[in-house]
């Protein structure tokens, strides 16, 4: 494929996931982070964000499930997860976090329960197509094209 | 008199009482002021020590006794003094009572003793007179009574003893009648004979007449005058007679009576034969004059009969009975006479023989004082007994000294008694409304800080939902958005901006209000300051057409010491006032112009040079004359101009900012409120331009803590001009070389490029041409200022120095292209210089620019700055060009600049947040290092320190944020007393909280716990260079 064309569809599906309020401007900071001197940076957040993700959305499923449900519990794992997705501007992610809180604040183990697979929906969604992106701008580099950084 | 003493005495004893109840009170008082002390209640207690003072006397003695109440009872007073404060109330009323009492009982048994000792005093005075009267009745009696005795031996020795008898009733008479001088107390004396029964006819026959008796003329007593012996009985024959033979002629007509027919007589006779001794009858009426009398009787004896002779002897060897009638009522009638304050007493005589019935023998019975006092009289007759009773006439006056005094007494005792009592009921009363008003005041504070507290919280809260809505509308502007949508987002982002810093400026009148606002003092480029001013009011600006300009003396050092954050509220708060000045004007056109000036400098301008025109402004539009802002300020008024700063100090800097506008300025009846909080111009004009009209009082507050003055001129439809002063102090003067250069290397990349370069500048007005000259010169290049486009050529083609960069204001090159061409053309011969056109702004440029032809000069938009000044001359000179043209902004810039080569430690237990905020320092320079728990950063974080700075997680697992920062600083407060003084900077980090949540954040939680700010997580430039910026000042 042509790599500007590729570099278009990049622009398009990074424009198209801020659009949707899959990602936030903290992602755009994120890209503006990586530099020569680390040039996967934004990748190996997005990693670990992914692997942290899973921990504790395996984490909140476990604690959800068991008799009685310690809220305090499941709202320390979701402060943790609001706080990664904010920093890697996983914005819907983020905001179905303020949510949950709120719900284990209250102790709705119903409310609990929907944003917990609200969570897990959006996770994929976000992990889809973040995916996606970085395919694309692996096929870029791979066809010597620079990556264009979205304002 | 007596009542002159009795106030005497009262004032005496009042004395007395005084001063121990003084020393009492001021006991008491001492040991409440030290209660005082321990609540603090300061005013009160200086008040009361004064008082104090006075009371004692003497200071020595209140620190004693002060130190003394202190260690006894003030601690203990402390605890319960509120408690019993009511209670002893109540305990000084019970006192008031009982010291009423007490004295009601001192002042009436005073009066019982003195009423008591007067009467004793009467009493003791009757005894006397009472006394001496009866002595004296009883010596004049005595004396009477021995005359008759007396006459009784005259009588047995001229009578009997002789034969015939050398008296008879006419001698008898005769001689009784001569001598009665001499008894003067007898009314007349008789003598009766002992005339046996045998003896008795012999005897009638003598005489010539019989014996009579007495009986019936006892029982008739008749008058005088119809008085007959005849009529009396001849006397019964009896055993013995005694008839009256002799008698004095006052009662002669008792001769021939019998007296022992008499019973009253018979036994007086019978008595006084038998002892020998004057015998007295019990008192009866006189016959004449009817007063009342009582005859004393002696025996007539026929020989001496020795004082032991017995009564038998005596009978046998009587001869006759002399008899005395003494008249006892004239008797003590004129003794009385003889005698003083006869007026005032009363005297009774009794014959008390028979107890039960006494027989008055003299006095009336006139009442007189129920009291009396009884002599006994003694008239030598021990059978009978006398009785003088006496008694005054008046009743005891009422004693007027006891009642004077007593009640006096009182009156002095309780009136002192009622002024202490109400002066410690008025100091009781005083307290309480102390205490009163202490617990309003308190209540009061704490209303105060609740309000603030309110204020600051719900600012924040107001803070924390607007960050997400500003963030939205950030997101939304990236999206696809038609125009309209675009200018409606735009709009809501200002409001949201505007809200923001109403928000920042009602916390700040909050922190101002309680006190709380604190400068700092950090190194700063006051230059730089201004370039961001400037930037963030250029847009503002530019929509308006408005020129904005700003001027630093090139005496003002680079770098001061102060608190540019505050320094930069000051002037954007300015600035923004007068930028909204200007959306009123209808022309909207002008400038705004910010200089900035040693107080020296602008002093010796003042005396040297008078005002320039008032043509010769930034805009040419008229301003309001400069010097009349400062006008009020005290330093400059005061001891002349020189005089406050004259002083030699280079560390003190003095400088003086001005903010000239060409708005429409203040109206004159605005302008006294104008530093007011929460005033308005004119409601009006806030409804149009928004504003809460608390910046300018916040810029007031913010020049008095710099130690300067803020003031004003405004003339309506011409302009503005805010003045202020404030004192910074030099920063290091030593190294100022070298920080000088960093300063102008880092963030305007490339002063040193133009090092050497020469450049031309052609304005006509000389002021703006003098800010464009402070902008180069900053980047190191040489300017020369000419007015116009043919001074110019004529410089540049004849110049000594080669001119490489020329600079035209855009008002020269419009003002007609024939001129501007012939310019270009004729600079194009020699070596061509660079050619730029200062603009105001873009829109209104380029229509007349475009004609201009080729090489097409670059535009430089105002308001000029150095940092993009030299950007653009490096793009257009083709200096140094590193290829990226990207316009840093200046947060990050500087971000850079503070953070380069900065060790940083990270803690975070999210790995995610950690990378990224690592990332994020990194990107800035820093050096960093991660650690995952509060654990790990204590054992990082052990002084001296390794780290420059410190961001941590708040919400960690195991141990929080806070309770590490409270660890890390107790190792650290540990460390710095075992090192005594140390360098503080290795001694204490800087810790500042990550967090994505705001309202858990609060700044006050974060200094309790030791933590030195806060920065959102994820990070904002702007944000985390305002609080980095207090730790590194450079570096």
């Amino acid at each position: 494929m042509d790599v500007l064309q590729l570099q278009r569809k990049l622009r398009e599906h990074q424009a198209a996931m801020l659009r949707e309020g899959f990602l936030d401007d903290q992602f755009s900071q994120l890209q503006k982070l990586q530099d020569e001197s680390s040039p996967d940076f934004v990748i190996e957040v997005v990693k670990m964000f992914f692997d942290d993700s899973e921990k504790l959305l395996n984490n909140m499923t476990r604690a959800l499930g068991q008799v009685p449900v310690d809220f305090k519990q499941v709202d320390a794992h979701v402060h943790q997860y609001k706080g990664s997705s904010a920093s890697v501007g996983a914005a819907r992610v983020k905001n179905v976090c303020a949510t949950f809180r709120n719900f284990c604040e209250t102790q709705n183990l119903e409310g609990c329960v929907r944003c917990l697979q609200q969570l897990q929906n959006e996770y994929s969604l976000l992990k889809n197509n973040l995916q996606y992106l970085f395919r694309l701008q692996e096929e870029i580099q791979a066809a010597g094209g620079s990556i264009p950084t979205i304002e | 008199m007596s009542l002159l003493h009795v106030v005497g005495f009262g004032l005496k004893v009042g004395h007395l009482l005084w001063v121990p109840c003084c020393l009492i009170v001021s006991f008491i008082y001492l040991n409440w002021f030290n209660c005082n002390l321990g609540i603090n209640h300061n005013h009160n207690c200086s008040n009361n020590n004064k008082w104090k003072m006075g009371f004692l006397g003497d200071y020595d003695g209140k620190v004693w006794l002060n130190n003394w109440w202190e260690k006894n009872l003030g601690n203990t007073c402390k605890q319960y003094y509120y408690k019993y404060n009511s209670l002893r109330r109540s305990w000084w009323r019970k006192l008031w009572h009982a010291y009423v009492v007490f004295w009601i009982v001192i002042s009436s048994s005073r009066f019982l003793h003195m009423s008591s000792e007067a009467t004793e005093k009467r009493k003791e005075s009757l005894v006397s007179l009472c006394d001496e009267r009866a002595r004296m009745l009883q010596d004049q009696f005595n004396v009477s009574m021995n005359h008759i005795q007396a006459m009784s031996i005259l009588i047995s020795t001229f009578h009997h003893a002789m034969d015939p008898s050398a008296i008879d009733q006419k001698t008898f008479a005769r001689y009784t009648e001569r001598t009665a001088f001499e008894r003067p107390l007898t009314s007349g004396v008789a003598y009766a004979v002992r005339v046996l029964h045998s003896e008795r006819e012999q005897f009638e026959k003598q005489q010539g007449w019989t014996i009579k008796r007495m009986d019936t003329l006892e029982q008739n007593p008749v008058q005088e005058d119809d008085f007959a012996l005849e009529a009396l009985e001849p006397s019964p024959i009896q055993e013995e007679y005694a008839p009256v033979i002799f008698a004095q002629e006052t009662i002669k007509h008792v001769i021939s009576v019998d007296v022992l027919s008499g019973k009253e007589d018979r036994q007086n006779v019978l008595r006084a034969r038998e002892s020998g001794k004057g015998v007295l009858t019990a008192p009866f009426r006189l016959l004449k004059t009817n007063r009342l009398g009582v005859i004393l009787t002696f025996a007539v004896y026929k020989k001496e009969l020795p004082s032991n002779a017995t009564p038998d002897e005596r009978i046998q060897a009587t001869d006759g009975y002399l008899g005395g009638v003494f008249d006892i009522e004239s008797l003590v009638e004129k003794l009385l006479q003889q005698l003083a304050s006869k007026q005032s007493v009363i005297v009774n005589v009794y014959d008390t023989t028979n107890h039960t019935d006494p027989i008055a023998m003299y006095g009336s019975d006139v009442l007189g004082d129920e009291f009396y006092h009884v002599s006994t009289l003694n008239f030598g007759d021990p059978f009978r007994k006398h009785e003088m009773h006496c008694r005054f006439k008046q009743k005891p006056p009422w004693p007027w000294e006891a009642i004077h005094s007593s009640v006096g007494m009182l009156v002095i005792a309780v009136l002192i008694g009622y002024i202490l009592y109400a002066t410690v009921n008025r100091m009781f009363i005083s307290e309480d409304n102390y205490n009163e008003q202490m617990e309003l005041k308190k209540r009061a504070q704490a209303a105060d800080v609740a309000k603030s507290q309110f204020l600051a919280t719900v600012s924040h809260e107001i803070r924390t939902p607007m960050n997400g809505v500003l963030g939205m509308l950030n997101m939304l502007m990236d999206t696809d958005l038609d125009v309209t949508q675009q200018e409606y987002v735009r709009t809501a982002q200002g409001s949201g901006k505007a809200l923001v810093s109403l928000i920042n400026e009602v916390l700040d009148q909050a922190k101002i209000d309680s006190g709380k606002l604190e400068l700092e003092a950090v190194v700063f480029d006051l230059r730089a300051i201004l370039d961001d001013v400037l930037l963030l009011f250029s847009e503002k600006s530019q929509g308006k057409g408005v020129e904005l300009a700003v001027y630093v003396s090139d005496k003002v050092p680079e770098q001061l010491i102060g608190d540019p954050g505050r320094f930069r509220q000051i002037i954007t708060n300015l600035m923004g006032n007068s930028i909204k000045l200007f959306v009123w004007q209808f022309t909207e056109k002008g400038h705004i112009f910010v200089t900035i000036h040693l107080v020296e400098e602008v002093v010796h301008s003042i005396e040297v040079e008078p005002q320039s025109t008032s043509k010769d402004t930034l805009s040419g539009y008229p301003v309001a004359d400069i010097r009349r802002s400062w006008e009020g300020f005290k330093a400059f008024s005061q001891e002349g101009p020189l005089g406050s700063f004259s002083s030699p100090s280079s560390e003190l800097v003095n400088l003086i900012v001005s903010v000239e506008d060409t708005g429409v300025g203040i109206p004159l009846e605005a302008q006294s409120r104008i530093f007011t909080p929460f005033m308005q111009v004119d409601p009006s004009i806030s409804r149009k331009h928004g504003g809460t009209g608390i910046g300018l009082s916040i810029s007031k507050c913010l020049v008095g803590r710099m130690n300067g003055e803020i003031g004003f001129v405004s003339i309506p439809n011409i302009g503005s001009t805010f003045t202020f002063t404030a004192v910074f102090t030099n920063g290091s003067p030593n190294s100022k070389e070298g920080r000088t250069q960093q300063i102008n290397n880092q963030p305007h990349l490339a002063s040193s490029e133009f090092h050497g370069t020469n450049a031309l500048v052609i304005d006509p007005r000389p002021i703006r041409a003098k800010v464009s000259r402070y902008h180069l010169q900053r980047l190191d290049i040489r300017v020369e200022l000419v007015s116009d486009l043919d001074q110019g050529l004529s410089l540049i083609t004849n110049g000594n120095s080669a001119i490489s960069i020329v600079f035209i204001e855009q008002e020269v090159w419009d003002r007609d292209s024939s001129i501007s061409s012939h310019f270009v053309n004729n600079t194009r011969k020699v070596d061509p210089p660079k050619l730029f056109i200062l603009v105001n702004s873009n829109s209104s440029f380029r229509a007349s620019s475009v004609n201009s032809g080729d090489p097409f000069p670059v535009v430089i938009t105002k308001p000029l700055k150095a940092s993009m000044l030299a950007v653009t001359l490096q793009r257009a000179m083709g200096v140094g060009n590193r290829g990226n043209t990207r316009n840093v902004e200046l947060p990050s810039l500087s971000l850079q600049h503070l953070l380069r080569g900065r060790r940083i430690l990270v803690v975070d237990d999210n790995s995610v947040n950690r990378t990224v905020a690592a990332g994020a320092l990194k990107k800035y320079g820093a050096d960093v290092v991660c650690v995952s728990s509060g654990k790990d950063a204590i054992s990082k974080l052990k002084p001296p320190h390794q780290f420059d700075a410190c961001f941590m997680d708040i919400q960690m697992p195991e141990m929080d944020g806070f309770e590490a920062t409270r660890r890390i600083r107790e190792l650290e407060h540990m460390a710095s007393i075992e090192d005594g003084d140390g360098n503080n900077s290795k001694l204490r980090v800087p810790i500042l909280a990550m967090t994505a949540d705001v309202m858990q954040a609060t700044n006050e939680e974060c200094l309790k716990s030791g933590m030195d700010g806060y920065v959102s997580k994820p990070f904002e430039a702007e944000q985390l260079y305002r609080e980095v910026s207090r730790f590194f000042p450079t570096s």
